[in-house]
């Protein structure tokens, strides 16, 4: 017969300042658990919603990032005239040659310069992006040196804002206009007109060419004829799998970061359960001698004391969770180690976080609470009689 | 002298409490030690720079390169004494978990720039002689089990090809910050090659290391260089080394606040678990408290007693930390090197974990010391339990 869950649940109300302390301890570990998972989870989210699926990206052979990245005209042309991009509404392909070059802005919390990027591009660049559209001001005009700026960069940036203009080249670069890129990394950027920015830059190549297929299914034909084409020499991502690889670096470095850190952590968490287990099972002695006296078995006594441990790590779990559900509100803003620029992301939390999250608190407080239930359930009827 | 023993006997009195709160604050502690070292370790590129060195980069960011040609108008501004340029190359050996950092300079003008970077005279010279050779630093070498007259193929993501170079010298830093794990190689080799390859790309550098005679000019002189090429095409940013070097630290800024958030909070978590120790250590013995108080101790003796008690506790764990902490980081090292060139434990983290320790101590201990001092006897002697 299982001893009443009230008994282990009533146990932890008796001891307030104890429970607190111990729970408190646990859910500082689970808020650093659960903060880094939510904060890989949100680069993921912003890099993999940054791609569409039905686009294709060609960069250089062997260069890992746009940014690495250089296509000749000619290259990008022939590119751009495959039989497999989907036509727009004005019968133009649906492709854009884009050169992507870093320019170095103030930041407006810390003062210190950071990387944005400054992506030149060709008037089907938004209609190949349907997740930019435009937020205040208005797009710039073709063949001028006007050039509009992401939510995160004009959030984030000294001097970013409409009216304002950038210098580099020999030239102002007024900004006209505000766009919109939701969460993704478009926001973190600056867009203009590749044929202005690129000689601004001193630039003869574009960076990559981006094309939208008639059909998903094509993109293998398309990779195939660029990627065969001995004057190309250049690779064919999907764009969607393209942004995610610029994650991986990042992703793995904050996971093994947080997880290694808190696998730290959650030792002092276990220890700090396991001493307040060892003196609630010290100070009950006689209780558990009466209740091993009315009939109650050892294996009930182990899950009644493993239960109390567990409710005091899912207590620290909970707490630590709704701390860190209020970073959702937050963005993080850091430089990309893979592309060296500029990204803000939010901390995203999903379900399998939170459960993963509650099923570690709930693993500190079986550790911590396994050998004090093994005591409890180890005693002596008679001499526990005896202590009272 | 028997007060002493008799907090010597408290602080022991659960054996097994008292062991698990120090391993609890020793982890704890080791932990934040360990998280001060990474920080430490972000850093060392600026504490290893020099005050006699600046560089110049393209205003635009580092991505842009900057005319060969303006080697000869930096070398007319006075005050100048080397100038060498370089390149940051980005290669790949075999496979992009190989990372390690790898730059074309111009070797001559480099290494006079850079006395930190010990090599022999004779590889020095090998190495000058070679127009495909290369020079890697003893832990690079360690780690790819590369010796002297091997050849090495990197795979350029930014200078697209193969790049076979052969090893040519290995240097030893000669300060313990000095990073260790570099490949430097000649930037002519990278020029002729993209001459041919690509002829709009060549002609161009990175950055140039420049070398002043003063420091105290540095700023003087970084704006006279910026002078020089305003209005042009391509205009240039120069900064001291340092400066340059806490640009990059600065651009993960995020991140590093975020680890030294961290590094707090478990602080606060040993803090719970040593004042949960302590608290429940003060609550078992309210009747003893009574029974010393009525025998005339008063309350800050009292108070002292479970303060000194609970510093013991926290400064064993605090002192088996730090004890620990430099040979953990020993064997961190390894693991490690490819992202953190440099990573060894510093002063001032033993200092501040041993703080640490104390302030742990003296909190833990506050609210049961303030709760036995203002028990009522005649209270406490009525708690049973």
């Amino acid at each position: 017969m299982a001893v009443p869950l009230s008994y282990s649940w009533r146990n932890l109300k008796t001891r307030r300042l104890t429970t607190a302390l111990t729970a408190g301890g646990m859910a500082l570990v689970v808020f650093v658990f659960t903060a880094t998972l939510m904060l890989a989870e949100g680069l993921r989210q912003t890099l993999v919603s940054t791609g569409s699926p039905g686009n294709a990206i060609v960069l250089r052979k062997g260069s890992e990032t746009e940014v690495q990245s250089g296509i000749e005209r000619q290259a990008a042309s022939a590119m751009t005239t495959r039989p497999e991009i989907a036509l727009g509404g004005d019968g133009a392909v649906l492709a854009a040659r884009e050169s992507v070059v870093l320019f170095g802005l103030t930041k407006k919390s810390t003062g210190k310069v950071s990387n944005v990027v400054i992506r030149g591009t060709e008037p089907a660049g938004m209609a190949l992006r349907p997740q930019v559209r435009l937020a205040a001001g208005r797009l710039p005009r073709p063949g001028t040196s006007e050039i509009m700026i992401g939510t995160a960069v004009a959030k984030g940036f000294a001097k970013a804002e409409i009216g304002q203009s950038l210098r580099f080249g020999k030239r102002d670069w007024p900004i006209v206009g505000i766009f919109d890129a939701g969460t993704t990394g478009f926001a973190s950027e600056i867009w203009g007109d590749a044929t202005q920015l690129m000689p601004a830059f001193g630039r003869n190549a574009y960076s990559i060419v981006l094309a939208s297929l008639r059909e998903p299914a094509l993109f293998d034909a398309y990779k195939e004829a660029i990627e065969a084409d001995p004057r190309l020499q250049a690779e064919v991502w999907r764009e969607t799998r393209y942004y995610e690889k610029q994650s991986d670096m990042m992703r793995k470095f904050l996971t093994v970061l947080g997880v290694s850190l808190t696998m730290i952590f959650s030792l002092g968490a276990m220890i700090g359960a396991m001493i307040t287990m060892y003196s609630a099972v010290a100070g009950r002695v006689p209780e558990i001698g009466t209740l091993r006296a009315i009939g109650f078995t050892r294996g009930s006594i182990l899950a009644a004391f493993l239960l109390e441990s567990m409710f005091l790590g899912l207590l620290g779990g909970a707490a630590g969770v709704g701390l860190a559900a209020g970073l959702s509100f937050l963005t993080f803003s850091t430089t990309n180690f893979q592309t060296f620029s500029e990204l803000s992301f939010r901390f995203a939390m999903t379900p399998w976080i939170v459960g993963l999250s509650l099923g570690f608190s709930l693993f500190m407080g079986v550790v911590g609470g396994f050998l004090p239930a093994v005591r409890a359930a180890r005693m002596n009827i008679v001499a526990a009689l005896r202590e009272a | 002298m028997l007060l002493i023993r008799l907090i010597f006997k408290n602080a022991f009195r659960h054996r097994l409490r008292s062991i698990l709160t120090i391993v609890g604050v020793a982890v704890a502690l080791l932990a934040f030690g360990l998280m001060r070292t990474v920080l430490d370790a972000w850093h060392a590129g600026v504490s290893a720079s020099s005050a006699n060195r600046l560089v110049t980069r393209n205003a635009v960011s580092l991505t842009q390169p900057l005319p060969y040609a303006y080697k000869g108008r930096i070398r007319q501004v006075s005050g100048i004494s080397a100038v060498a340029a370089g390149n940051w190359f980005g290669g790949v050996y075999l496979d992009e978990k190989n990372f390690f950092a790898n730059f074309v300079v111009e070797a001559e003008d480099f290494f006079k720039l850079y006395p930190e970077l010990v090599v022999p005279p004779a590889e020095a010279k090998a190495f000058t002689m070679d127009r495909k050779g290369a020079i890697i630093g003893r832990k690079l070498a360690d780690r790819f089990h590369w010796r002297i007259g091997d050849t090495v193929t990197l795979r350029g993501t930014i200078f697209p090809g193969q790049w076979p170079m052969t090893i040519r010298a290995i240097y030893k830093g000669a300060r313990p910050d000095t990073d260790e794990t570099v490949l430097y190689f000649h930037w002519a080799y990278l020029d002729e090659t993209m001459k041919k390859r690509a002829p709009s790309r060549a002609g161009q550098t990175g950055f140039f290391m420049i070398g002043i005679d003063d420091a105290t000019r540095a700023a003087e002189i970084s704006k006279a260089i910026d002078d020089t090429f305003v209005n042009s095409q391509a205009e240039t940013l120069t900064e001291t080394e340092r400066a340059f070097q806490l640009g990059f630290v600065s651009m993960s800024e995020a991140i590093l606040l975020a680890i030294t958030a961290v590094s707090y909070v478990v602080i606060l978590i040993i803090l719970a678990v040593a004042a949960n120790t302590m608290a429940m250590s003060a609550r078992e013995r309210a009747g003893e408290f009574a029974v010393l108080k009525t025998l005339g101790f008063r309350a800050p003796l009292l108070g002292t007693m479970l303060l000194c008690e609970s510093l013991i506790l926290s400064m064993t764990g605090a002192a088996l930390a730090m004890a620990l902490l430099p040979p953990l980081a020993g064997f961190f090292t390894t693991f490690l090197a490819q992202y953190f060139p440099i990573f060894f434990v510093s002063r001032t983290t033993i200092v501040m974990g041993l703080g640490f320790g104390v302030a742990v101590g003296v909190c833990a201990a506050a609210v049961p010391a303030a709760r036995v001092g203002s028990v009522r006897i005649a209270e406490a002697f009525r708690r049973i339990g």
